[in-house]
This record gives C-alpha cells, sequence and structure tokens, in this order.
C-alpha cells in the first residue's frame, strides 16, 4: 500500500495530547505513527478517530514544542506492537517497551498486539491455589490465590509501596519447583518510589526474574496509557508461552486513569462521574482481566494493581470502578499508620472474593475459614463497642463487650502489625489468631466448630 | 443504485459510519471491513448510517467495505441451547475455545446451534392437524431435565402436510406445513430478532411463589413466578452471591444466566460448578436445565449491550413452551453502561450522567418482558418468565439513574448494604429497605398450602426488626442499661432472628439452600423462644439467664438441621420449652 511509506504533513490540529492530520489515505483505527519534529526527534502516535481523510492522534510523548507546520507523520499500518522476549527477565523498559538500562538490544521471539484479546472465559481455569504472602492479614483473613487480582487502595503517604514490595519479595506457593516471575509496571511514580522497588528487588535477587516498565512523574504521561498494557502483554507471554507463574505490580492505577481523564477531556467527550469518561470501567477491565488462569497451561497472572484514592474516598470513580472489577481489595488505612501501626490494612472493608476457594484442608488447615470468621466478627464487635464508648463512656460496656474491646487492640497491635520483614508462615497466622480468641470466653466463639475448638483453643 | 454493499467513512471505537447502503433498516446487521466483522445498523442519518461493531475495530478504516445481510440481529433456537455458553450475540464460546484458542479472536465464527448434534424429533401433530402459532409440532428429549417443544413460529398457520419421526441436526425438516401462502417446510431451528419480544396470547398477573431457598427472600421479600426485581449495591455487598443462588436454587424449569460486562472468573465459577450441583427438585445437575449468556467487562462493549437482549430472547422461547424460566442479568448497570459508550459515540444528546435520554425507556423494556403468560398455541399453555437484574450504582449511590429507572418498574427491590456485607452478615439484604410488592400473593398462598401461621409469623418477626432499629437509636444515645427488660429481651429475639434466620451462608452446602417448611418451623423455633422467655421473665426469671441459656446454641444450630429430618425441630421446641420452665421452677 502507498499509504504506508507516505509522509503527510498535514498536521491542521493540535490541542492537548492530540492532533490532527488531514487529507490522509488508507489509514485505519487503533493504527500506530511516527510522527518527526523538526529537530529529528520522533514521537509515538496512535489513531483514535479516523473520520473520512481526516485522522485524529494521540502522541504519547505529548504535543509541547510541536508546530503542525514542521511536523511529518507516517503511519505504521500496525497496532501497538512488543517484541517479547524471555531475555525482558532482569531488564528495564519505558512505557512502549524500550530498554532504558544499560544492556543490549533485545532480539524479539515475536510481535505481540499488546491490546491482546479477551479470555474466553470457557477457557479459565478458577484460581484457587493459595499464595502465602507471609502478612497475616492477607494470608488469613484476605487469602490470595493464584491469577487472582487484589489491588491495595491506599492513600496518598501511605506505605503501600512497602506493603506491594514485601508482598512481591515473600509471595510463594506452598509448592515447589515451579518458574516464578515479577512484571513491574510503574505509571507516573516518584524516582525515589521506583527506586525503592529497584532497589528492593536487587537486595533480594529478585530482579533476575523480573522485568520492569518504568513511567516515572516526570515522563510523558499519556505513555502511561500504553505502559500497562505492554506489561501485561509480557506478562501474558511468560505465564502462557514459558509456562511463569507470574505477580504483576502495577503502581500508580490513579496517574494512568488521570492520563485517560485528559484524553478525554481532549477530545471533548460527554464526562462520566468527576470528569472521568463514561468508558473508564470498560477501559480498565481490559486491564484487570487479563489476570488469570488457563485451563491446560502451567503459568499464571496474579495482579496487585495498587491504587491511591484521591482524599482517601473509596467512593471516587477509580477505587469505586476497580473494585467492580477486582477479586477484592485491600484497604490501607491512614487511622491504623497514624497509630504506627504497619501494614495498615483495615481488614473489615478488605476483601478477597477469591479466598473460600484456596483455604481449608488440604490447601491452608482445617479451621482456617471458621478462625476467618470468627476474627472478623470479633474484632468488629469490639470496634463497635469501642465506638460506644466514645459516646457513652467506658462504664456503658458490658463485661463482655470490654473483653471485645481489649481484643480489638491486641488484635491490631499483635496481629495486624508486623515486622516489614517478617514473613509469617499460614500456621504462625493462625496460631497468632487463636492466641487473640482465647483472649475470649468459649462461648461467645459461635463461627468455630466445637470440634475446632477442642483441638486449637489454646489450653491455658 | 445498488446499496448491498457500502463503504467505511468513519471509526471511532465500537462505532463506525458507513454510507451506501440505501435500503438497509435500522437494526439490520452488517459485515464491516476486511476482517468481516458483526456489526449491527443502529442510527441511521441521510446517507451516514451509525454502526456498532460486535468485535475490536482495531484495523478499520475509511474505504473499507460495509455489507448488508438483510436480516436484524438475531438469534437461533432450537434444540442445543440448554447447558451452552454464548457470548453477547450468540457466539458460542465453547466451540470457540476448541477451535480458536483460548483467546477470542477477531472473526472468529461458528453456528449457534452445533450443527454435528444430532437430536430424535418425536412427533405430536398428525398430518392433516390444523396447527396454529405456538402449536407443538413434535418433542427433542434435550436434557436429562429439558424436553424441548418444536413450535409452529409465530406469524405461521396451517395444515400439517408432511410429519414424523426424524433424527438429525437442527437443520433437518420435521414438517412440512401448508399455509395460506403455500407450502412451507419447519426445521428444528428457528431464528428470532432479539429486540422484538416474543409474541404471547395473554398476560397474567402473577400468582405463583417462586421459591429460592434464600431465607431471607422467600420469608421477607419474596418473589413470583414472572416477576421482577433488581439487586442494586456497591461492590462486595453480595449482587453476584445473590444471582448465582438463584440461579442454583430457584424453583424455576429454566435458567438463563446473563453475565454482562463483569467478571471472567465468575462466568468460569458458574461452569464448573454447576454441573455438579443438582437440582433440588429433580435431582438431577443443574447445567441441565442452565443456559449461559457470558459477555464479560474485557469482551466487546457493543456485544454487552446486546447481551441481554440475547438472553431474554433464548429465555422467552423456553417460556413460549410452557415453562416457568427465570434469567438473571449481572449487571444491567454495565449495559446501561454500553449504551452509554455507544450514545456518546453517536454524539447524542446526553441526559442524566451522561446516560441517553432513553435509558428509562430501554430498561422498562426489558423488564416488561417478564412475566406470567397464556402462550400462542391452540392449548393455552401457560408459562413464566422472571427476570432478576443485579444494579451496580457507582459508590452505592441509590439516586443514580439506572437504579432509579429501575426501581421505577420492577416490583421486588433487595437492597444490599455494604455496612451488612463488613461485618459479614449475608445475604446483605437491608431488611428495613428492602421490600416486595408480591408479598400479599406470597402470603396467600403460604398460609393456604404450607401453614396458616405463616404470614403472621412473619409479619411478628419483621414487627421485632423494626423494633430492634429503633431500640438501637435508643441504645446509641442512652446505653443499653437504660433500657427495660422486656425491651432487651426483645433485643435478644431480633438478634436471633438475624443471626440464626437472615444470616445464610451460600458457601455451607447445609446452609445454602432452605425448603420453605424448613424455613417455616426454623422461625416458628426462634418466635417459641421469644415467647417463652418473655412468659418467664413475668414469673421471675432474670433476663441474664435467659440470655445464657446453652439451648441458644442449639438454636444457633437449627439451621444446619437437614431438610430430611424435620422432627428435630419438635425435640427442640420441646428442650427449649423444658429449660425455659426450669429456670422459673427454681
Ligand atoms: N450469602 C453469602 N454467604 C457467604 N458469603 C457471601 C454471601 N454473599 C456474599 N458473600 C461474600 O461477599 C463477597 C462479595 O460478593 P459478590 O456477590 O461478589 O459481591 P458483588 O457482586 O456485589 O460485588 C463474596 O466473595 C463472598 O465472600
Ligand atoms: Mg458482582
Amino acid at each position: 500500500m502507498a499509504g504506508i511509506t507516505k509522509e503527510y504533513r498535514t498536521v491542521k490540529q493540535v490541542a492537548g495530547p492530540l492532533m490532527l492530520v488531514e487529507g490522509v489515505e488508507g489509514v485505519t483505527y487503533g493504527e500506530l505513527a511516527d510522527i518527526k519534529l523538526q529537530n529529528g526527534m520522533v514521537r509515538r502516535g496512535r489513531v483514535l478517530e479516523i473520520n473520512g481523510d481526516k485522522a485524529m492522534v494521540q502522541v504519547f510523548e505529548g504535543t509541547s514544542g510541536l508546530s503542525p507546520q514542521d511536523v511529518r507523520v507516517k503511519f505504521l499500518a500496525k497496532g501497538m506492537e512488543l517484541g517479547v522476549s524471555i531475555d525482558m527477565l532482569g531488564r528495564v523498559f519505558d512505557g512502549f517497551g524500550r530498554p532504558t538500562d544499560d544492556g543490549p538490544a533485545i532480539i524479539p521471539e515475536k510481535y505481540l498486539n499488546v491490546n491482546g484479546n479477551p479470555m474466553n472465559p470457557f477457557s479459565r481455569d478458577y484460581p484457587n491455589e493459595f499464595i502465602q504472602t507471609g502478612i497475616s492479614t492477607i494470608d488469613l483473613l484476605n487469602t490470595l490465590v493464584r491469577g487472582q487480582k487484589l489491588p491495595l487502595f491506599s492513600g496518598s503517604g501511605l506505605p503501600h509501596s512497602h506493603l506491594a514490595a514485601q508482598i512481591a519479595r515473600q509471595a510463594k506457593v506452598l509448592k515447589t519447583g515451579e518458574k516464578f516471575a515479577v512484571v513491574f509496571a510503574a505509571m507516573g511514580i516518584t524516582f525515589e518510589e521506583s527506586e525503592f522497588f529497584v532497589a528492593d528487588f536487587r537486595r533480594t535477587g529478585a530482579i533476575e526474574r523480573s522485568v520492569l516498565f518504568i513511567n516515572l512523574a516526570d515522563d510523558p504521561p499519556i505513555e502511561r496509557i500504553a505502559l500497562p498494557r505492554m506489561a501485561l502483554t509480557a506478562a501474558e507471554y511468560l505465564a502462557f508461552e514459558k509456562d511463569m507463574h507470574v505477580l504483576v505490580i502495577l503502581i500508580d492505577l490513579t496517574n494512568y486513569c488521570e492520563a485517560l481523564r485528559e484524553i478525554s477531556a481532549a477530545r471533548r467527550e460527554v464526562p462520566g462521574r468527576r470528569g472521568y469518561p463514561g468508558y473508564l470501567y470498560t477501559d480498565l477491565s481490559t486491564l484487570y482481566e487479563r489476570a488469570g488462569r488457563i485451563k491446560g497451561k502451567t503459568g499464571s497472572i496474579t495482579q496487585i494493581p495498587v491504587l491511591t484514592m484521591p482524599e482517601d474516598d473509596k467512593t471516587h470513580p477509580i477505587p469505586d470502578l476497580t473494585g467492580y472489577i477486582t477479586e477484592g481489595q485491600i484497604m490501607i488505612h491512614r487511622g491504623l499508620h497514624t497509630l504506627g501501626i504497619y501494614p495498615p490494612v483495615d481488614v473489615l472493608p478488605s476483601l478477597s472474593r477469591l479466598k473460600d476457594k484456596g483455604i481449608g484442608a488440604g490447601k491452608t488447615r482445617e479451621d482456617h475459614a471458621d478462625v476467618m470468621n470468627q476474627l472478623y466478627s470479633a474484632y468488629a464487635r469490639g470496634k463497635n463497642a469501642k465506638e460506644l464508648a466514645v459516646v457513652l463512656g467506658e462504664s456503658a460496656l458490658s463485661e463482655t463487650d470490654i473483653l471485645f474491646v481489649k481484643f480489638a487492640d491486641a488484635f491490631e497491635d499483635r496481629f495486624v502489625r508486623q515486622g516489614e520483614d517478617e514473613n509469617r508462615t499460614i500456621e504462625e497466622s493462625l496460631r497468632i489468631g487463636w492466641e487473640l480468641l482465647a483472649m475470649l470466653p468459649k462461648n461467645e466463639l459461635k463461627r468455630v466448630r466445637d470440634a475446632y475448638l477442642e483441638k486449637y483453643y489454646p489450653k491455658q | 443504485m445498488n446499496g448491498d454493499k457500502g463503504e467505511v467513512i468513519k471509526v471511532s471505537g465500537p462505532l463506525v459510519i458507513a454510507r451506501g447502503l440505501t435500503g438497509a433498516r435500522m437494526y439490520e446487521m452488517v459485515r464491516v471491513g476486511e476482517a468481516n466483522l458483526f456489526g449491527e445498523i443502529i442510527e441511521i442519518k441521510g446517507d451516514d448510517y451509525s454502526i456498532q461493531v460486535y468485535e475490536e475495530t482495531e484495523g478499520i478504516g475509511p474505504g473499507q467495505p460495509v455489507v448488508r445481510t438483510k436480516e436484524p440481529l438475531s438469534v437461533e433456537l432450537g434444540p442445543g441451547l440448554i447447558r451452552s455458553i454464548y457470548d453477547g450475540v450468540q457466539r458460542p464460546l465453547d466451540t470457540l475455545a476448541q477451535d480458536f484458542g483460548e483467546y477470542i479472536v477477531r472473526g472468529a465464527e461458528r453456528p449457534a446451534l452445533d450443527r454435528s448434534s444430532k437430536w430424535n424429533f418425536n412427533p405430536v401433530a398428525k398430518i392433516g392437524d390444523s396447527v396454529e402459532p405456538g402449536d407443538v409440532l413434535g418433542t427433542v428429549q434435550e436434557s436429562n431435565l429439558v424436553v424441548h417443544k418444536i413450535m409452529v413460529p409465530p406469524g405461521r398457520s396451517g395444515i400439517v402436510k408432511k410429519i414424523g419421526p426424524v433424527t438429525g441436526n437442527v437443520d433437518s425438516e420435521v414438517a412440512v406445513i401448508e399455509g395460506p401462502e403455500g407450502l412451507f417446510s419447519v426445521t428444528m431451528v428457528q431464528r428470532w430478532p432479539v429486540r422484538d419480544p416474543r409474541p404471547v396470547a395473554k398476560k397474567l398477573m402473577p400468582t405463583d411463589p417462586m421459591t429460592t431457598g434464600q431465607r431471607v427472600i422467600d420469608m421477607f421479600f419474596p418473589i413470583t413466578k414472572g416477576g421482577t426485581a433488581c439487586v442494586p449495591g456497591p461492590f462486595g455487598s453480595g449482587k453476584t452471591v445473590v444471582q448465582h443462588q438463584l440461579a442454583k436454587w430457584a424453583d424455576a424449569e429454566i435458567v438463563v444466566y446473563v453475565g454482562c460486562g463483569e467478571r471472567g472468573n465468575e462466568m468460569t465459577d458458574v461452569l464448573m460448578e454447576f454441573p455438579h450441583l443438582k437440582d433440588p427438585a429433580s435431582g438431577e445437575p443443574l447445567m441441565e436445565r442452565t443456559v449461559l449468556v457470558a459477555n464479560t467487562s474485557n469482551m466487546p462493549v457493543a456485544a454487552r449491550e446486546a447481551s441481554v437482549f440475547t438472553g431474554i430472547t433464548i429465555a422467552e422461547y423456553f417460556r413460549d413452551m410452557g415453562y416457568s424460566v427465570a434469567l438473571m442479568a449481572d449487571s444491567t448497570s454495565r449495559w446501561a453502561e454500553a449504551m452509554r459508550e455507544i450514545s456518546g459515540r453517536l454524539e447524542e444528546m446526553p441526559g442524566e450522567e451522561g446516560y441517553p435520554a432513553y435509558l428509562g425507556s430501554r430498561i422498562a423494556s426489558f423488564y416488561e418482558r417478564a412475566g406470567n403468560v397464556i402462550c400462542l398455541g391452540s392449548e393455552k399453555r401457560s408459562a413464566a418468565l422472571s427476570l432478576i437484574g443485579a444494579v451496580s450504582p457507582p459508590g452505592g449511590d441509590l439516586s443514580e439513574p439506572v437504579v432509579q429507572a429501575t426501581l421505577r418498574v420492577v416490583k421486588i427491590f433487595w437492597g444490599l448494604d455494604d455496612k451488612l456485607a463488613f461485618s459479614r452478615h449475608f445475604p446483605a439484604i437491608n431488611w428495613l429497605t428492602s421490600y416486595s410488592l408480591y408479598q400479599n400473593i406470597v402470603d396467600k398462598s403460604a398460609d393456604e398450602h404450607l401453614d396458616a401461621l405463616w404470614s403472621t409469623n412473619r409479619k411478628r418477626a419483621m414487627g421485632m426488626l423494626q423494633r430492634e432499629a429503633e431500640l438501637e437509636e435508643l441504645v446509641r444515645l442512652v446505653g443499653i442499661d437504660a433500657l427495660p427488660y422486656d425491651d432487651r429481651l426483645l433485643l435478644q429475639g431480633a438478634k436471633i432472628i438475624r443471626e440464626d434466620f437472615l444470616h445464610q451462608n451460600a458457601f455451607d452446602e447445609r446452609d445454602t439452600y432452605t425448603s420453605l417448611k424448613k424455613q417455616f418451623m426454623l422461625l416458628k423455633m426462634i418466635l417459641h423462644y421469644y415467647d417463652e422467655a418473655k412468659v418467664a421473665m413475668t414469673a421471675g426469671a432474670t433476663l441474664d439467664s435467659l440470655l445464657s441459656l446453652k439451648v441458644l446454641d442449639d438454636i444457633a444450630r437449627a439451621k444446619l438441621i437437614p431438610e430430611d429430618d424435620p422432627g428435630q425441630f419438635a425435640v427442640l421446641e420441646n428442650r427449649i420449652t423444658e429449660t425455659i420452665r426450669e429456670l422459673t421452677r427454681k
């Protein structure tokens, strides 16, 4: 086709991250473009809309310094692709999958379209394999399983990075001889935050089996739209073609969504809630739903997306729509953090939707579900009683309620709180759980079966 | 001018505009681009035909061809629907997986009904019979649970000229009918445009309860066969579990489950579980009565818009055979969002929160396809189609447009409450705000057929729960000690109703389903404790002694009493009487 090599100098409009090229021929929706600046630099673009001979192009590196008269645009007759290879392990890339470390060029085994295709629901295998993260609030109460997408809902200034790094460091299954990889996708985070992860991966040697895609706070924002797709394409390749169990950390989705909003505003689309585009849910699902397992394949993709909730508001569209897609959420709580508790996980609004299929005899331990339910309800009761005491004074509490208040405090102090390098086995988490339950009279433990009470309730 | 083939002018996401399709109609299917993608005409302005495309449009551009099919978006109806899993435009996902791999690739196409399956057609009509639309020509044993009726399609009638036993695939001719327009051949398959409701002879008011085995629903907010319900709630409040529970345990003969813009793993869950779960009525695997439509959130958004119509057309088809059918759609909000997305690309004037102005009427006409009916056909079969839609309001805010439009048309509101969910009270159906406008119908039926005390007990229990809420307000202000003892006993009674009756663990195989009979006995037993305790208190028993009875543990476990051992309830009631009277004897 003639269109492939043709260069257009017909940029007519530039607005925000978008530009309009006129008089084009043979251009298709979603096609990539090279945008040559006068100084010889090349930027990347993608066709967002094509109307007759007018193509609207989104410029990933932004349009700053771009002057319509001097720009030459070449359409590439293909969508966004990533060249994949097993040699990507241990390497660092930008949002387009271009190496940014000092390593050699990657010789791709093949090129994959980064938008991927939707996994056929019929081909999915249900995630049910327990991942031990060594963190009690997750393992015992919000169990993560292989192939799950379980985000951290956090706020600015909270230690979500530390928790995410700790999960990446400690996550393992109670089985040996399997191949692991970490795909790290950083979108718009600070240099320091990013370095924290990289240093942590180096320190533990995890870097050897990691692929890092990094777009920092001062990198082009629109590139953040491409980045998670690059990362997930690499993850799919490693998981389903190279049989690896891949943990993908996506941080920070809030920056990703902001980039989407920027495009939407530039296109003058009818905005949905709080200015975010109406298709934000659909767009996010095309990232999150790339987690999973496939029948007949060894590998898996487990996702830990991290997002900071604007104003700690869970009903903000970003956490809200995320929660509607992911299989639960881990809530990081400012109050607990202020109390000096790490990891400050608020277990009551946290949830792992897939926990039920990953726990119990043969997977973790027979009493797991009962202990989990009991800890939840006892902690909820203790917190309620505490609130009541705030209004009415301690004296308004019954003797049992006072026990529950003590339980709630001890729970935060001994169960929730743990060291950043403290890697608890599931047995240890269960043991602490039982020790705490022993603060309460046996007849209050209605969610635990008698047989387990007999077997596990600590003997005084 | 030949309008059979036009060309693409514009592409914006799932929306393509084409020209040169003169004569094409609204909702006609077309083939778009070199990749031959499926699309549907959804707006015509002059020579501009707006097409929503059911597959990813990357690589489509101006000048590429658009070809008319001259048929509206339709589904295939015939034996083979049961046990299937389809995408939003009825592509068979199991066959696609087999032939194209684990990912859904563009342009992948297979017939909805597998042509390699052979069916045995047993004639019911005879040569010379005069038949009208809806008349049963013969039957096919489709699954262990479903006898599939091959009916005269709507709009057709005449004299049967040829009919006999046939073994073959769905395309096999099973009868020839001579109608006013001459002879026509009937096969085991018919096509129906999804956006048109299938006709019925008559619509009736719902009369029969549809039991679900879910205590809070059957007892307090019941649904009828042919009824409509919505389940709104923020994420994690239990919408999907409620829908799955209904799909599993509702006493419908056919279940159509539409996963509309939700999680892939939830469909996998159904696919893995249903073949192993047994229908409580027949003992057969649940899959034997189930059809799945799965257009998950990451699948093309236009096909998501179509998915609820595909689902309901299949449901109507089984209803037309005389079955009681239930359709669950999880979630109708995603369907509404798909409409919003397409509407935005059409640059239509947005209504509230960017939703199209016709949102309300689309939702209403969807729920109107439910009902209790007399089917077409001389037999005058009665049948029902119940609709249950989950709604996912942003931030759990019930004032948003989709919830509001839905509440205007459905008769049941099962409001899920995230506070209940956080305290792990499931199902998190808020008993103070939820309602069912079918309550009277179901009360009447249960009083008559189950126990004359059904509605009396229900009202008493609900009264206690409402009183509890008032008292709790008080307690928050003045503390529990300020309450008189009989109020504190009532709090105890209400707590037992909440924890030991309303609370129901979907994942415990003994608790997941409770028959109406057992529900009645369970509630009766709880009220019995409360009545006895009240009497005992006036006779001098202390509140503390009544709150710390050992028998309370047995009450808590009573929900696990096996269905086939109802005698245990009588024993337990006696024990309650005994132990409480013991207190006053001392
Ligand atoms: N009846 C129930 N019994 C036990 N757990 C439940 C029940 N309903 C909901 N849950 C719990 O709540 C979680 C979220 O429920 P789900 O139906 O997926 O919520 P939603 O669809 O509203 O987001 C489930 O994964 C499960 O852990
Ligand atoms: Mg759900």
